[in-house]
């Protein structure tokens, strides 16, 4: 058995599969019991999307010339 | 047929040039206001050794890696100056139970998605450089550009429990900084929604 603290610290973990088998049943045990700490889960995931929803920066023009501009003049 | 200079420039030239919108947005979240000089850094360096580059379809992979060392050089001198980071703290914070602690939406039904949709990208953005880079970069890598915690590990040239401890901690500190640039900035204030 492990406490909500213990379990809501790997949840991260436990998503990204780098928890121990040992780990990764005691915390699918913990989350089967324990509502609060599936609202952690939920966020986490929530949270994992949120940060790769952010991921792209479109390149603005000028820099994008002046990049081109250094790939242009490569000898 | 052996490949001319000239073949191997224009070579070079496309897969690079195919290549700068992504180099450019994954050093944004690297470095911020760096991210120009750090690609172009990146392209002189992966010029000098595209003869290293043993199959064509490995490119993006190979300027990633390059591009990764080029943005560390660049946060070297920022990394020497740590700010102060108080990691107890950090390590204590849930942005989950802070949220519902606190209710900055109390009419909500779904209040942690709705402090969530509160931050656009450059929000997101201003967070993820309050965080030092040592923790940033495996953050970035591995969440928003989709590499898996051993390829990082390989890319920065260290151990895999490395990069799983500071992914760990980074994750502490980026919750806390949300917080906390959410409160800074008026995000949760009833004129701001």
């Amino acid at each position: 058995m492990i406490t909500c603290h213990e379990a809501a610290e790997r949840l991260w973990e436990y998503l990204d599969g780098t928890v121990d088998e040992d780990d990764r049943v005691l915390i699918d045990e913990h989350l089967a019991r324990c509502r609060r700490c599936c609202g952690e889960r939920d966020f986490a995931v929530e949270l994992r999307q949120f940060l790769s929803r952010s991921a792209s920066t479109a390149i603005p023009a000028d820099v994008f010339r002046r990049l081109h501009r250094t790939l242009e003049e490569l000898s | 047929m052996e490949r001319t200079r000239t073949d191997q420039r224009d070579d070079f030239r496309e897969l690079a040039s195919a290549q700068l919108p992504r180099l450019y947005s994954i050093a944004r979240r690297l470095v911020g206001n760096d991210a120009e000089d750090a690609v172009q850094d990146c392209l002189l360096k992966a010029f000098k050794r595209y003869d290293q580059l043993r199959a064509a379809d490995c490119g993006p992979a190979w300027l990633t890696s390059i591009l990764v060392n080029s943005c560390r050089d660049h946060v070297r001198a920022d990394a020497r100056r740590p700010r102060e980071v108080d990691f107890d703290e950090a390590e204590r914070f849930s942005l989950y139970r802070k949220i519902a602690y606190e209710d900055p939406f109390p009419y909500s039904d779904s209040l942690h998605l709705d402090f969530l949709a509160e931050f656009g990208p450059e929000d997101v953005h201003a967070v993820l450089l309050r965080l030092p880079p040592l923790y940033r970069i495996p953050l970035v890598l591995v969440y928003m550009e989709g590499f898996l915690a051993k390829e990082v590990a390989r890319l920065l040239d260290v151990p895999l429990g490395t990069v799983l401890a500071r992914l760990h901690r980074g994750r502490k500190l980026f919750e806390k900084q949300l917080w906390e640039y959410a409160e800074e900035t008026g995000l949760l204030t009833k004129d701001a929604r």
